[in-house]
């Protein structure tokens, strides 16, 4: 019997890794913004926050968004920080115009040299 | 070719033999002898061109291109309304010539820049730098530095400059954003600026005006709601506050765009001005200084210019309500008008004496033009990302 249930216990375990993995392919493509809206993404981080960041995103009255600048700053807090805001600054929480999703993609590419439009 | 046109190539020819013969490496081939008064710039933000319109035949003459980043670029006139000076993000100054179109002189003077302006006598530029944290005084004519003036307001710590204006007797005010303080820069002797410094105004001065007449600095305040106030008629009496916690009680909302002051937001005796945060355009009775009305608009206000009239007031709106523009009349502070030029628009500028005004939608890459009185759309020109539309007949005023 046990090697019974180690069988079957096998089949189920490598279902669960496969589901996982699967999940978490389907989070990846999932979150992923639409190309459409990642070039609403471009323009908004190049026009509007460039009000205040630059459009070169070298700052202004607000702080450099350069790959250098933003070096040693996670993904994680980039998001939080786009979310939410910087509460005591002049940075808003933009999770009124932008989703989860969407800050998660504009902070990889902040990381990896934002894009230009067109 | 008709007989005006063969007049107007005969001067040329002409002016243009006169110059080769004193020498004059430059051709004045392509310049055009001809008024600006009805002449202005457009800043195509993301190109770093400017287009130079002319209002009388609504459209677009020229480009004139290598300005830099011009990201939040603003620009000021001579008093000749000949050039204008255009300020970069990138700390880019540069003196634009209107009939010759093109760029006269430019210098890179700082790292990261925010605006101008010109003094009454003409003779100086100061630029408004956030890196390094000061102002440059600059000569108008060669763009030579005159006077550098750190803003210092601590031991090592430099504050970015907003709210650079200038006023009468050959000074500039400007406000220091992190440090809460308002400076006046005499440059009576342009090379050694007398400073007085006023400390403590309130937190976070973002922008400033000065009104029509020269009289009033006013300082929006972002860290609080209020405003900072100096008579320049009276500069020893000191910064006073004022409309201290206009929006208590009230829930701020995220603020996705920094609100402009300068501009013509005074109509009659009442100025108008943004709330910060709020969807709101406050009224404020300039003999009181004390607020006289509220109006409730659209979204958050970015502009709120007057007619050159005073009659009418026109607010555009930060993010999400950057497509509507409204029109307040100042008679019944009611609002008459709602319109959508264009998706993004950045700045409105009206014809000298008001008849028109001109809007630049940035995301759909055009200037609307329309007629204040009838609201009727006059015309659409096609532009590059356009924010900033500038007429020369600001030239002619102080505090623009």
């Amino acid at each position: 019997m046990a090697s019974f249930s180690s069988r079957g216990f096998a089949p189920a375990f490598f279902l669960l890794i496969a589901l996982t993995q699967s999940q978490a392919v389907a989070d990846d493509a999932g979150s992923m913004p639409q190309p459409s809206r990642q070039r609403e993404l471009v323009r908004l981080v190049r026009h509007d926050c460039g009000s205040c960041h630059g459009m070169t995103l070298q700052g202004g009255l607000g702080p450099a968004l350069t790959t250098s600048a933003l070096a040693g700053r996670p993904i994680d807090y980039l998001e939080a920080t786009i979310l939410r805001g910087r509460p005591g600054t002049a940075m808003p929480g933009w999770q009124g115009l932008v989703d989860a999703d969407d800050a998660r993609w504009i902070a990889q590419q902040l990381k990896n040299g934002f894009p230009n439009e067109r | 070719m008709n007989v005006d046109d063969s007049l107007k190539h005969g001067c040329v020819a002409l002016l243009t033999v006169a110059l080769l013969g004193l020498g004059t490496a430059v051709s004045f081939a392509d310049c055009e002898v001809r008024g600006t008064g009805d002449l202005g710039l457009v800043v195509e933000r993301a190109v770093g061109r400017v287009q130079l319109i002319e209002t009388t035949t609504r459209s677009s003459l020229a480009e004139i291109e290598g300005l830099g980043d011009l990201s939040h670029a603003s620009l000021v006139y001579s008093r000749d309304g000949r050039y204008g000076y255009v300020f970069g993000r990138d700390g880019g100054l540069s003196k634009v010539d209107l009939l010759c179109r093109r760029v006269d002189k430019r210098v890179v003077q700082a790292g990261n820049s925010i605006g101008g302006a010109i003094s009454e006598d003409g003779r100086l530029v100061a630029v408004a730098n956030y890196t390094p944290g000061g102002v440059k005084v600059f000569a108008a004519d060669t763009l030579e530095l005159l006077a550098d003036i750190p803003a210092e307001y601590a031991e090592g710590k430099r504050a970015k400059v907003v709210g650079l204006e200038d006023a009468p007797n050959n000074r500039f005010v400007f406000s220091l954003f992190e440090a809460g303080e308002i400076w006046i820069a005499d440059l009576s002797a342009p090379r050694a600026p007398r400073i007085t410094k006023y400390r403590n105004v309130g937190r976070e001065p973002y922008d400033a005006l000065v009104t029509p007449d020269g009289r009033w600095y006013i300082a929006g305040l972002f860290g609080e709601d209020g405003l900072a106030l100096l008579d320049l008629w009276h500069p020893e009496r000191g910064v006073k506050r004022v409309l201290d916690g206009y929006g208590r009680g009230e829930e701020k909302l995220p603020v996705y765009k920094m609100p402009h002051l300068e501009g013509w937001a005074i109509a009659g005796r009442y100025a108008y001005l943004p709330a910060i945060g709020h969807h709101e355009v406050l009224v404020v009775d300039t003999e009181t200084w004390t607020e006289h009305a509220r109006i409730q608009v659209k979204g958050q206000p970015v502009f709120v210019m007057a007619r050159p009239d005073g009659r009418q007031v026109w607010v555009n709106f930060a993010l999400p309500d950057n497509s509507t523009v409204q029109v307040i009349d100042t008679e019944t502070n009611e609002i008459v008008r709602t319109l959508q030029p264009g998706k993004a628009v950045l700045h409105l500028e009206f014809t000298p004496r008001g008849e028109a005004v001109w809007l630049s939608a940035r995301d759909d890459d055009r200037v609307v033009i329309y007629d204040t009185t009838t609201f009727a759309e006059l015309a659409k020109l096609t532009a590059d990302k356009p924010s900033g539309i500038f007429f020369t007949a600001r030239g002619q005023r102080v505090g623009l």
